[in-house]
């Protein structure tokens, strides 16, 4: 399996696919990150779907990773489109034979795939999250947000929960997309299906029924990444989002190592 | 140990109602070059995906280097391949290309410069795949194959897109390798080519072997064909009028009239086409040659 990691690795670190991928989560942890800070006071709210997050919450322990947290979702999707790509290719290029035949362990190479692709998506939590608390310290003066229990003993905790939040979130985002390159065999489709349902279906769902998003996986989702929200709570989101997650593995692990190599 | 490379008995893959591969028979001794031929769709390329584990097999057995084809992970660390064409990642360079799949089969990394620089892509090794004409794809392909220093070498169609001199270079790193004990198990349309450098032969019709064997056996047993011309075109209706009259098959073929006889009846051929007023301007007992015998076998005209 190791073997099978430093392979993908060698595949993920060319520079067009680590710069691209860096250059949209970095901007999405910026974009949202700043408008939290520069609208504070917009009526229209400065948070996902016109959220109001005040003064009072942003100065709290927590303040420093408001933003990053928010943008989890975001990062996700990324996750989602990188990890289809990355596995929905092989099949189109018609490299899985070469994959398969120095490594006829088709699940050593699903995990080894798996596992070089969280450490990827690992990378890019990491510099995000650097640059939205880098953004958020440089904006809060201005914003005249306190920033005093930001880097307490608190402080670090909420940065590391939300770090690992966040990162759950991205990789159960990319198992969605992995398992869509495995079923659909295609990067576009896998990659369409997958933001379709995320961004599109799931919100239209949960605009008919609200209660509809408690059991949605995308949604589940987003909702580990902010560590619980109002309406979902952190263990509910992480059970029904857990379940999703190894539903889809197991259908997809199955698929692969079953189904023949023709193209 | 045995002293065959692959052996397969009744191997058979079905595909809803169609049987890609039909109950094939077969064996492969250790250091051969061995052909596989037959017309497009009869089954080579699913067979070798079968000897390579990459499809299941719905009937019969194999055997790969000894150890059967349901446990491919037994055999295929000395095994190179180049299955329906060279496939790799067109953003990679052609050395990073080989750089993942020498990390993936643990082979040594140096190995890549030595291998691009056999195949003639040392120069080339750091430009992108994408940008690599189809010579050189294959070439990559063929360093890709060779990446394990295999025991067994399958190959399917080598030398598509190679001009001539490459052609020619890969003949002749098959029969050193095959020199060198590699066993060389190679598809390919160019049937001038496999008859140079092939010992054996396996041939495919509709998913069937039609012949599997020395290729010097399947040549031997072909009747000899008796190649003659006249001076004008139409001569060789009347020529072949007299053939058929005297109980020969015979075919017009590339402004050719092919009789199949033996060679001391070229004589008789001779006299009779004199006594019909025809001055043969050709007149060529030979043995037919793989291409002529394939069609013959195939019905792959």
């Amino acid at each position: 399996m190791f073997r099978v990691v430093l392979a993908e690795l060698r595949k993920l670190r060319r520079p067009t696919l680590v710069l691209g991928t860096l250059g949209a989560a970095l901007f999405f942890a910026a974009l949202v990150t700043s408008f939290l800070f520069l609208l504070i006071d917009d009526p229209n709210g400065n948070g996902d779907r016109g959220r109001q997050i005040g003064r009072e919450v942003l100065s709290l322990a927590s303040g420093s990773v408001t933003g990053f947290s928010s943008v989890g979702g975001l990062l996700g999707l990324i996750a989602l489109c990188v990890f289809a790509a990355q596995t929905a290719q092989e099949y189109t290029y018609g490299t899985l034979r070469n994959l398969l035949v120095r490594q006829s362990g088709r699940l050593r190479i699903l995990g080894g795939k798996l596992i070089a692709n969280a450490i990827f998506a690992t990378i890019m939590v990491l510099f995000s999250a650097a640059v939205s608390i880098g953004i958020s310290v440089a904006l809060a003066p201005r914003a005249k947000v306190p920033t005093d229990l930001w880097f307490t003993s608190d402080g670090w905790s909420a940065i590391i929960h939300t770090i690992i939040n966040v990162m759950i979130a991205v990789i159960g985002f990319g198992i969605f997309g992995m398992a869509l390159g495995l079923l659909l065999r295609s990067p576009i489709s896998a990659i369409s299906v997958g933001v379709l349902w995320m961004l599109i279906i799931e919100n239209l769902l949960g605009a008919v029924k609200e209660s509809a998003l408690k059991w949605l996986p995308g949604s589940q989702l987003n909702t580990i990444a902010i560590g619980g929200s109002e309406t979902i709570s952190y263990s509910h989101a992480m059970q029904v989002g857990g379940a999703y997650v190894i539903g889809i593995s197991i259908i997809a692990a199955v698929l692969f190592s079953r189904r023949d190599v023709a193209n | 140990m045995s002293s065959l490379a692959i052996s397969v008995r009744d191997l058979s893959k079905k595909y809803g109602d169609r049987m890609a591969v039909s109950h094939i028979n077969f064996d492969v001794p250790l250091g051969a070059v061995c052909g596989f031929v037959g017309p497009n769709g009869s089954g080579k390329t699913t067979t070798m995906r079968m000897l390579l584990g990459l499809i299941s097999h719905t009937g019969g057995s194999g055997q790969v280097l000894d150890s059967s084809i349901d446990e491919p992970e037994k055999y295929l660390s000395q095994v190179g391949a180049m299955i329906e064409g060279p496939a790799f990642y067109p953003p990679l360079t052609g050395a990073e290309n080989l750089k993942v799949l020498a990390t993936l089969g643990g082979f040594p990394i140096d190995r890549v410069q030595t291998l691009l620089n056999q195949v003639g892509l040392g120069d080339r090794a750091k430009s992108k795949y994408k940008t690599y004409s189809l010579g050189m794809k294959q070439r990559l392909g063929i360093a890709a194959a060779l990446l394990p220093n295999p025991k067994l070498l399958m190959l399917d169609e080598p030398t598509n897109g190679l001009d001539p001199e490459g052609i020619q270079e890969v003949r002749a790193l098959l029969r050193s390798l095959a020199d060198n004990g590699t066993t060389v198990f190679v598809s390919s349309h160019l049937l001038s080519e496999l008859e140079i450098i092939s010992d054996y032969l396996v041939m495919l019709r509709k998913g069937e072997v039609v012949f599997a064997g020395k290729i010097e056996e399947l040549l031997l047993a072909q009747q000899h064909v008796i190649i003659a011309k006249g001076q004008n075109h139409a001569d060789l209706e009347k020529i072949l009028s007299i053939a058929t009259s005297m109980g020969h098959s015979a075919t017009i073929r590339n402004n050719e009239v092919h009789v199949h006889a033996d060679a001391d009846w070229a004589s008789t051929l001779n006299r009779a086409a004199f006594d019909a007023g025809i001055t043969l301007t050709q007149l060529t007992p030979q043995l037919p040659n793989l291409e002529e015998t394939f069609f013959e076998m195939t019905g792959d005209k």
